[in-house]
């Protein structure tokens, strides 16, 4: 009781709020929403095309006004067009379908990709409040376990439409996201030998101290323990992004809703603002998982070479700064990190070939699966022999 | 049209035609023997009905007859056939009888060199206007160019002009300069129709088809000039411009116009009829049929076809109308009711309505009304209700057709009926005036077209025109013909045996016939006429089921 | 009979992808970096850039019909067009040329020519099959319409897009 009538739950309950706030809606869905217009500008460009380019504002509709107004890069109203269609479609029920399977599939798809994001440390300290949403020291066991969950949207609307091509789509996806699954919680293991915590914020701060997982030269020299290990957590890094696109259904692995074979796989049935929440869904997953990727490997929001804040190596001028544009310039430095990768995803996506299904369950069981096995004890012996 | 061929007396001759020996009853013409031997000969102005004067030289074949020895014997081949001695020139095969060891080429360098000559001479003059002329399509002109013609002209000189756009008669029109002269209108109307009015004029190449100065083509068999013209020279005013033949959807079905029941065929497209020609079938019409018939088709598309079911004016739907008109039937004692079938139903819906007496108990209140007018000798019969004989055959008329009409008159007038069914004919005609209507309780009426009866009607129940429905009928000589379906019934009109199987459904219960095979079947179970037969059994030529001559009916007196 | 299609032989270095994966993408970003540079010129941005004046004459745009250089409508309602139209867009009502019109001697022409836009597929049959050269494939492609009705092209309009064509038939021009 003197807890909920304390100061620290109000603290605690509002700067939550408006974290979770700022996160989804001012960072996440935006987003989402121009990752799918990079997606599509970048995969036109890669074929010698040019995309969206004319979407504006249809100002021509307001008496007065002659011309629709677009602004300079053009195109940029396209995710708000996009939106506006999605909520103005029909929203169609096929008469086949388990309704109540059916209208649950979507929200799980959604759900769980926006609820890892709690725990990704998306910042050091913004005016005195951690930039995170709920800072647990189990932080990737959460994560795994919650984006687990996400299998059931894709399983559950592949089942409920009752029709052939989702229904492939529903279990193909299962055993892929199983599959991968594994491999994906084995390839973070060296990680967690390495930094010693499971907490996100614990990892990013092991690499702030230590420079970065992947880059340990960030943090000024390197010792031989550095050198030694960098290559199990190169290894671990190719494993973890491969499995990462394999959980997140992005190509080369996009069996589940293989145009060429599945019509639209285990969203066929979908339409409007259900359709438009497996694809939220799928865009969110994939900026969960790349902001993973960051934190566990790529330093999270730490910037290289200029310490948060902290005037070191002659840089005392930095001193002069007040805290608060530091939070913000980590807060700007995680989310970079995370649109250079979301392009990668993208690049990738419009590089290669999809995978045949015997390929794919090969590649997961055979290779990676054990790769990753290995690549455990690779570590834990080099930690071993350098302590 | 004879049909009686019994084991014919008639020799056979042994004729070689491409190289095969056949065997051929004496008296064939070549042309004949070659087209049942499966080699076709072009021809324009051959035709089997009519005399052949051999005026085209389209038929020309190759010709020989066996080399004979001094002695009068055939001289054997190798193979022990007779061998041939072939005329040095081609020879006409359409006025030619086969003879024994004759010998003919259908297909010959010779032969083919002369219908290339033929067609080239025919062509000369004409003026190749096929984009606009109605033949296009079905032109032996155009077919033959193509299969047997050399497909380019070395003509140079003017084409000769000739009367184009002459009006023969009310219904024909010529177009010389596309007559190629085979006088098959001419032979047709002297040797068929019996009014010798069509002749040729002009000399050489200004030779013209013309009517004789004082007479026009008006004969009620006119319209067969224009089936026989192997090109586009007479055409139907009717059917002139209309529409393309390649269009025509054809329906093999009957004509219902008289008692003799020509065979037809409908030519329509998208639920529009566009023409009736004659189908053959030497048992019934030969290859004619009268001009009256075949343009009476216009009121099939008459914009005031009934087309939904009305109680007391008002329109209602379909289930309604036939509850109201059960419940009228109920109210009633079968003494009170009476019933009016017409001779233009077809067997099917006769015996449904015989179903439907039974289900009411009517006893001999029932009748056809008789319609009757001069038989003209050829194809047009006195009786001019279609399926007389099929209503005299299922018992919906005594042996005289309309003799119980006065009956009904009476009771009428005297109060005891009240209730008055009537199949498709107007009560008006058969002695009944519209105040006798108003004295009676009730009126089903089933019909296609509004008429003297229907403002009566206490149910109006819409019906199908004849080329909207499949059924039976037999005509005067007691032959079964079939019906076709060549368009679809406007609105919500319903077929006539579909109306009268829920009426007998809604009077006494479902009787369990879904289709109007299952009809004939019923049909085939009680009378022994039809047994062991199906509407597709009949077959596109029919069959004779009833054997004794019927009476023609006598005229009725309301007539 | 099964044909066996050899396998190749990989090498370590293929067998582990990797190394094709970064060529792979080094093309696709070549493509990227050529395309932001402006260095590839392959799309027509069709409302700004049209090619009008490059269009070849062989171009199939809206089906027309044409008047020969005396005024007489070519066509003579053959429906031949009708015929061999693969959607069925055509559709043709033929009537007699009244005797006092000038043109009296070609006896026929179309009463009603419509051609439903929304069926054509600009396959050219119809003016493939003319034998009168009425019909014509003229260069107008943008044929838009805000309801179906006005989709279909009546003979006004078709003979308001095709105008006067001289020459290719005389037979109905008078004799010299």
């Amino acid at each position: 009781m003197d807890f909920l009538t304390s100061s620290d739950f109000w603290f605690l309950s509002l700067t939550s709020l408006a974290k979770t706030i700022f996160l989804i809606f001012l960072v996440v869905l935006p987003m989402v929403s121009y990752t799918v217009y990079a997606e599509r500008r970048v995969s036109a460009l890669i074929q010698d095309r040019v995309g969206p380019n004319r979407t504006g504002f249809p100002t021509s509709l307001i008496p007065g006004f002659t011309k629709d107004f677009s602004p300079f890069l053009g195109g940029l109203g396209q995710p708000v067009a996009d939106a506006v269609k999605f909520l103005l479609k029909e929203d169609f029920v096929p008469g086949h379908v388990n309704k109540l399977y059916f209208w649950l599939a979507p929200c799980l798809a959604m759900m769980p990709a926006i609820v890892t994001l709690a725990a990704i440390p998306f910042g050091s300290e913004f005016l005195g409040v951690k930039m995170v949403v709920a800072d647990i020291n189990v932080g990737l066991l959460f994560m795994f376990a919650i984006s687990s969950v996400s299998v059931y949207g894709i399983v559950l609307a592949g089942w409920s439409s009752n029709s052939k091509y989702p229904f492939l789509g529903g279990i193909r996806s299962t055993s892929q996201m199983i599959s991968y699954e594994l491999c994906m919680g084995l390839s973070a293991v060296p990680v967690l030998l390495v930094c010693g915590s499971t907490g996100l914020s614990s990892i990013v701060n092991y690499q702030v101290r230590e420079g970065w997982l992947l880059a340990p030269f960030t943090n000024g020299g390197l010792s031989f323990r550095e050198i030694a290990l960098w290559v199990p957590i190169i290894i671990a890094f190719i494993t973890f992004t491969i499995s990462m696109f394999a959980e997140t259904n992005r190509l080369p692995f996009d069996l589940p809703e293989s145009e060429t074979e599945l019509v639209a796989g285990y969203h066929t049935e979908y339409s409007s603002m259900k359709f438009a929440l497996f694809f939220l869904g799928e865009y969110t997953a994939m900026i969960a998982g790349s902001a993973l990727i960051v934190v566990l490997f790529l330093g999270g929001w730490h910037l290289p070479f200029i310490p948060d804040g902290a005037g070191q190596g002659g840089l005392n001028f930095l001193h002069a700064i007040p805290s608060w544009i530091w939070g913000l310039v980590n807060i700007t430095a995680f989310f970079a990190k995370v649109a250079v990768l979301l392009l990668v995803f993208i690049w990738i996506r419009w590089t290669l070939p999809r995978f045949r299904y015997d390929q794919l369950m090969k590649l997961g069981w055979l290779y990676l699966f054990e790769i990753a096995l290995v690549n455990i004890f690779l570590t834990a012996g080099i930690l071993a022999f350098t302590k | 049209m004879s049909t009686e061929t019994a084991a014919p007396a008639v020799p056979m001759v042994n004729v070689q035609i491409d190289g095969v020996w056949l065997q051929f009853p004496k008296g064939t013409r070549v042309i004949e023997a070659c087209g049942q031997a499966q080699k076709f000969i072009p021809r324009y102005c051959y035709h089997p009905k009519l005399s052949s004067p051999g005026n085209c030289r389209m038929c020309m074949v190759e010709m020989g007859m066996p080399k004979m020895t001094p002695d009068r014997k055939p001289v054997l081949g190798a193979d022990g056939k007779p061998e041939i001695a072939w005329i040095p020139r081609p020879q006409i095969s359409c006025a030619q009888d086969v003879a024994e060891g004759m010998g003919i080429r259908t297909g010959s360098p010779m032969v083919e060199e002369a219908r290339k000559g033929v067609l080239e001479f025919l062509l000369i003059n004409h003026p190749l206007d096929c984009p606009i002329c109605d033949q296009a399509g079905e032109c032996r002109l155009q077919e033959f160019s193509v299969e047997f013609g050399q497909g380019e002209s070395r003509f140079l000189d003017e084409k000769v002009k000739k009367p184009k756009n002459v009006e023969l008669g009310p219904r024909i029109t010529l177009d010389a300069e596309r007559c190629i002269l085979c006088t098959r209108c001419i032979r047709f109307m002297k040797e068929v129709a019996n009014d010798d009015v069509l002749g040729i004029v002009e000399r050489g190449s200004f030779n013209s088809i013309a009517c004789h100065p004082d007479r026009i083509l008006d004969n009620n068999y006119s319209l067969n000039t224009v089936d026989i013209c192997p090109v586009g020279a007479l055409t139907s005013n009717d059917f002139r411009f209309k529409m393309r033949v390649w269009f025509l959807k054809e329906t093999k079905t009957i004509d219902v116009n008289c008692g003799t029941g020509a065979n037809i065929i409908i030519g329509s497209r998208e639920n529009t009829i566009y023409r009736i020609t004659p189908r053959e079938n030497n048992d019934v019409n030969g290859v004619w049929l009268p001009d009256s018939h075949r343009l009476n088709f216009k009121y099939v598309a008459d914009e005031r076809r009934l087309t939904k079911p009305t109680v007391k004016g008002q329109p209602v739907d379909w289930r309604t109308a036939t509850a109201i008109a059960a419940e009228i039937l109920k109210a009633h004692t079968a003494e009170q009711l009476w019933l009016v079938a017409s001779g233009r139903q077809t067997n099917e819906e006769l015996f449904l309505t015989s179903r439907l007496i039974d289900a009411l108990e009517i006893e001999k209140q029932h009748d056809i009304l008789p319609r009757t007018g001069e038989a003209d000798g050829l194809l047009i019969a006195a009786d001019r209700n279609p399926n007389t004989t099929g209503a005299k055959l299922i018992g919906l008329c005594t042996s005289k057709p309309g003799s119980r009409l006065k009956k009904l008159v009476e009771g009428v007038r005297s109060g005891a009926i009240k209730t008055v069914i009537t199949l498709g004919e107007d009560l008006t005609k058969c002695g009944l005036t519209a105040d006798d209507l108003k004295k009676l309780d009730a009126i089903i009426a089933l019909d296609i077209l509004p008429n003297q009866t229907t403002p009566h009607a206490t149910v109006l129940l819409p019906a199908s025109a004849w080329v909207e429905k499949r059924g039976s009928m037999i005509n005067v000589k007691g032959r079964l013909q079939r019906l076709n379906r060549a368009v679809a019934a406007p609105g919500e009109a319903h077929d006539d045996w579909e109306i009268l199987r829920d009426l007998i459904a809604a009077v006494s219960g479902s009787n369990g016939l879904a289709v109007i095979e299952d009809v004939f079947k019923a049909m085939a179970a009680d009378h022994s006429e039809f047994a062991g037969l199906s509407l597709s059994k009949i077959g596109d030529l029919g069959l004779p089921v009833v054997t004794e001559k019927t009476p023609e009916p006598e005229p009725a007196a309301a007539n | 009979m099964a044909y066996v299609v050899p396998r190749p032989n990989l090498t370590w270095k293929e067998k582990i992808y990797l190394p094709s994966i970064v060529a792979g993408m080094a093309i696709t970003f070549k493509h990227l970096k050529r395309m932001i540079k402006g260095e590839t010129h392959v799309v027509m941005q069709y409302p700004e850039e049209k090619w009008d004046k490059s269009m070849p004459d062989h171009y199939r745009g809206a089906p027309t019909l044409v008047t020969d250089e005396h005024g007489r409508e070519r066509c003579v309602a053959c429906q031949l067009c009708e015929f061999i139209c693969p959607p069925r867009a055509i559709t043709i009502k033929p009537e007699e040329i009244p005797a006092d019109n000038k043109f009296a001697k070609v006896e026929k022409r179309p009463k009603e020519f419509e051609i439903d836009m929304i069926r054509c597929i600009y396959c050219g049959l119809c003016e493939e099959v003319c034998p009168e050269q009425a019909i014509f494939l003229r260069k107008d492609y943008a044929i838009t319409g805000i309801t179906r009705a006005e989709m279909v092209h009546d003979k006004a309009k078709l003979y308001e897009l095709g105008g006067v064509f001289t020459g290719l038939v005389n037979k109905w021009n008078p004799k010299k």
